[in-house]
């Protein structure tokens, strides 16, 4: 396992060959503090993913779900070409990792076309198919994910934490203490964040800092008091800190109470992706989604339920300083 | 004197009667999950798998702590397909009493579903039915949407609670 001087070191390399914009760079310093410049978050948006009126499917189109994320990454980066956009985000020469969820079985699990989208840019911009790995927590999650174990280095990777084994050692930050998998310690450079936007029995809301429970050997050890703080303790550990950088969320599809299982009558499609680094950000303006969900339905807020996700804010006080929730701190791009 | 064979097979026994008495066995385990072909149109398309109230969250994770607050036991789950196109997941969850399969159920079935005679209690939604019958707590989860969705799960329900 690397260390953390030696990963930054790598990631500073990392950049000078990718250029100064690097967002990877960007990355790297802010591991050390988040800066007090605003946080960006895309926010994109496409009606017709699922199909219109009555005529609409359970899984999105998968050329409407290539454009909206080319569209999201464009937003972001500024470069309208997605092979540069790719460029300036990820290092090339690296094993990039695709945390999915699919913990929700097949009805409400990251999609596979978004995954696929994904691995196909990253490929595109450079990166061997055998340097992504596509992985979760167990072999039925990736199934749910639409995917299938392979750890043949010359394709495309998709395997499990039961597969790969956890780290003998345990990490510890705040109340979380835990031992992570051997994807994320060993295998991966850096991973790209792809959580699905659900309502949560427990934790109010899961989206990306509560995907990192998929990291972990024993989630349910961090479920007391409402996940609080554990989700932001578990975030602060450095391992996740610095390599998950980048966060991919899928909303386009979402259950707005009930979750995190598969409850189809409280389905919904907001057929939207959220992209950014920053997690809290992206955590905060997913709580809004789904209170804004639950009010059009009749159902109580999250904090009348008895289970706001205050994790967010405790990601972002000083201690942690994991990213922001402060609405005048983020920048909000809607597409 | 007994026999090698003998004294095997005596000894077999006996571990076998005090592991019964131990545990209290009065009836042998139940299968509610019907086979391929057993209820028409329906393939049973994965293993069972069951997990113990400890290991709930494998399964279910973040929706494990109310099934244990209610006294789930075990849980058990596969997949079906019918006609080979629809997708669905039937979970057995076996509580310690009636009262706690009913305190999931009516916690899972407000809203627009309609009461459906099966079990004690029962509704269907259009992608999904639940029912309870004594301490078993059934949900039957489609995938996709499909106009003969609802009969399909029906059937598929009807034929679980006959097994249990």
């Amino acid at each position: 396992m690397k260390d953390r001087r030696e990963f930054l070191k790598e990631v500073a390399a990392g950049a000078v060959l990718i250029g100064s914009a690097s967002k990877l760079g960007m990355a790297a310093v802010r591991a050390e503090s988040v800066s007090a410049a605003k946080s960006k978050i895309v926010i994109a948006r496409d009606p017709e993913l699922h199909g219109v009126g009555t005529n609409t499917t359970a899984q999105p189109d998968e050329r409407r779900v290539r454009n909206l994320l080319d569209r999201a990454i464009a937003a972001y980066t500024g470069h309208a070409k997605p092979i540069a956009a790719w460029k300036s985000l990820v290092p090339t020469d690296k094993v990039i990792g695709l945390k999915v969820n699919g913990l929700g079985s097949k009805g409400i699990a990251t999609h596979p076309a978004l995954i696929m989208a994904v691995a196909e840019r990253l490929q595109q911009a450079g990166v061997k198919p055998g340097n992504i790995i596509v992985f979760d927590q167990n072999v039925h999650f990736l199934q749910s994910c639409g995917m299938t174990v392979n750890t043949d280095p010359s394709k495309l990777r998709a395997y499990s934490s039961d597969v790969a084994g956890w780290e003998d050692e345990e990490s510890t930050w705040g109340v979380a203490r835990i031992r992570l998998t051997k994807i994320l310690t060993r295998d991966c450079d850096m991973v790209i964040n792809m959580p699905i936007l659900k309502d949560h029995e427990g934790a109010g809301v899961t989206f990306a800092m509560k995907n990192m429970y998929g990291v972990v050997d024993k989630p349910n050890t961090l479920h007391a008091n409402h996940c609080n703080p554990a989700v932001a303790d578990l975030n602060c550990i450095p391992t996740i800190r610095d390599k998950v950088r980048f966060t991919i969320g899928d909303a386009m599809s979402s259950v707005f109470d009930g979750g995190p299982g598969f409850h189809p009558e409280r389905l919904w499609y907001p057929n939207t992706l959220l992209i950014g680094e920053d997690r809290v950000a992206l955590d905060a303006i997913a709580w809004e989604m789904i209170e804004r969900k639950r009010a059009e339905a009749g159902l109580p807020t999250l904090e009348a339920d008895g289970r706001p996700p205050r994790y967010i804010a405790a990601a972002a006080d000083a201690t942690r300083n994991l990213g922001t929730n402060d609405p005048k701190r983020i920048q909000r791009v809607e597409i | 004197m007994l026999s090698n064979n003998n004294l095997k097979a005596a000894v077999t026994a006996l571990t076998v009667a005090i592991f019964l008495a131990g545990t209290g066995c009065k009836k042998s385990i139940v299968d509610p999950f019907p086979a391929s072909g057993a209820i028409a149109g329906w393939q049973k398309t994965t293993d069972t798998r069951v997990f113990a109230s400890k290991d709930l969250w494998q399964y279910i994770d973040g929706d494990a702590d109310h099934y244990i607050q209610a006294g789930v036991v075990t849980t058990s789950t596969s997949d079906y397909n019918y006609q080979g196109n629809l997708e669905a997941v039937v979970d057995v969850y076996t509580m310690g009493d009636s009262a706690g399969a009913h305190k999931i159920f009516a916690g899972d079935v407000s809203g627009s579903g309609k009461g459906v005679s099966l079990g004690d209690e029962g509704v269907a939604f259009a992608q999904s039915v639940t029912f309870r019958k004594g301490a078993s707590l059934v949900r039957i989860v489609a995938y996709s949407s499909t106009p003969d969705t609802q009969q399909a799960l029906l059937a598929l329900a009807h034929g679980v609670e006959a097994k249990l």
